[in-house]
């Protein structure tokens, strides 16, 4: 019995930090509904709503990710590919408003729309 | 600067001067869906001012330990007190909280899960109305009413919703003292925006979108043998809040009793400060 147990626990736990590892490398993306894959930012392109963002970053968001968004020793950075590229500003705009609370990124749906589109458009302006 | 100005002048410094933020409903009594973010320690302290008829003046005050545990579970401890016009000033008692929210995306009703234990005694912080509470609990001195220990479970089912910038709160209460009395019900409603939505592009310090403001209601409905609104006290007022940029927020709210019942006139105000990743050692991260 006990060489089952540890036969099983061989065979699944690298199965399930294999699960976990793809969890914490964006698997959020795939959950994102196509319509709100496909939301436009109507703050685009206004050098105020990034500058807006800018403080509601540093009020929010960089105490865990660090104060130019590049990640802290528990938080994941915003300045990768996954987050300046691959993800669409309606990515995350969903990810902002459902967070991901099992990998303890809370929901923000508390803040209004307009200041998530602005924090949004601040983080999309570190790529430019 | 004389002994009476101190205590403001450290308010201020404490408002302006912390590089700390929160962001908080304007609410006394109601619980929205919304839960402290993991890691972050809250510390609020919120007090209610009352003159009950044919009672003393009172001030009840609770001081709170929020800690958000995971991003769906956050965790509260309550410290109460309360002190009595022509009468004394007392320690009342302790809660503990937790509230779980089952569903872990952001729906048009969010429903979130509240149990607390308290054990007080001559309580008057009014953090909610159960049963058939209301102006002839405060009649008695605070020696009489010591002797009624207190120790209840409570039972919240808090549902909550944004929607386009608007937050509507509602609670459904249950609260069973253990001592083998009757299981008491209440509600508590409310609702909110920010003055305005969008941020401003420079900082400030009085931007309308720091300020809160809403409407709060609530109210006993009663026990399990005498459930209805015979008897209950039922309270309704509008309601603001002030987030600091240094994440100070101080709220007030007058509140005015709706009935015979119901004490005439409550003023409630607080203050609360957000630690912001306060054990954060103890989270895993990545997402």
């Amino acid at each position: 019995m006990n060489r089952v147990a540890v036969l099983l626990c061989v065979l699944v736990l690298p199965f399930a930090a294999l699960l976990a590892q793809a969890a914490a490398d964006g698997a959020w993306l795939t959950l994102v509904p196509h319509r709100d894959h496909e939301k436009i930012n109507p703050f685009q392109g206004q050098s105020d709503a990034i500058a807006a963002g800018k403080n509601v970053f540093e009020e929010h968001c960089a105490k865990c990710h660090g104060e130019n968004a590049e990640g802290t020793k528990k938080r994941p950075s915003l300045r990768t590919d996954r987050v300046q590229a691959q993800a669409t500003v309606g990515d995350l705009h969903w990810l902002l408003v459902n967070g991901n609370m099992r990998r303890g990124m809370p929901s923000w749906a508390k803040l209004p729309d307009p200041q998530l589109w602005q924090l949004i458009s601040y983080l999309k302006s570190m790529h430019e | 600067m004389n002994k009476n100005q101190t205590p403001f002048f450290l308010l201020l410094c404490l408002c302006f001067a912390l590089p700390l933020c929160a962001q908080e409903r304007p609410y006394f009594v109601t619980y929205s869906h919304e839960m402290e973010e993991p890691g972050n320690l809250e510390i609020e302290m919120f007090n209610v001012v009352g003159s009950p008829p044919g009672g003393n003046t009172f001030l009840g005050s609770t001081v709170e330990f929020e800690y958000g545990a995971k991003a769906w579970w956050t965790s509260e401890f309550y410290l109460d007190g309360q002190s009595t016009q022509h009468d004394s000033t007392i320690f009342t008692g302790f809660r503990w909280e937790n509230r779980v929210r089952p569903l872990l995306r952001e729906h048009w009703i969010n429903p979130v899960l509240y149990v607390e234990f308290e054990d007080t005694s001559a309580d008057k912080a009014l953090r909610e109305v159960v049963g058939h509470d209301g102006v002839p609990d405060f009649a008695d001195s605070n020696a009489e009413a010591r002797q009624d220990k207190e120790r209840e479970m409570e039972l919240k089912l808090i549902l909550g919703s944004n929607y386009r910038g608007w937050n509507i709160s509602e609670n459904i209460i249950a609260e069973k003292n253990l001592s083998n009395e009757p299981w008491e019900f209440g509600y508590a409603w409310a609702v909110s925006r920010p003055l305005r939505f969008a941020a401003s592009a420079h900082r400030c310090a009085f931007c309308p979108e720091r300020f809160q403001a809403g409407i709060e209601m609530y109210g006993g409905l009663g026990d399990r043998y005498s459930f209805g609104l015979n008897q209950t006290s039922h309270y309704f007022g509008p309601t603001m809040n002030w987030t600091a940029p240094s994440g100070v927020t101080l709220s007030f709210s007058p509140q005015f009793g709706l009935n015979d019942y119901s004490i005439p006139r409550l003023y409630r105000f607080g203050v609360s400060y957000e630690i912001e990743q306060f054990l954060s050692h103890f989270h895993r991260g990545g997402y």
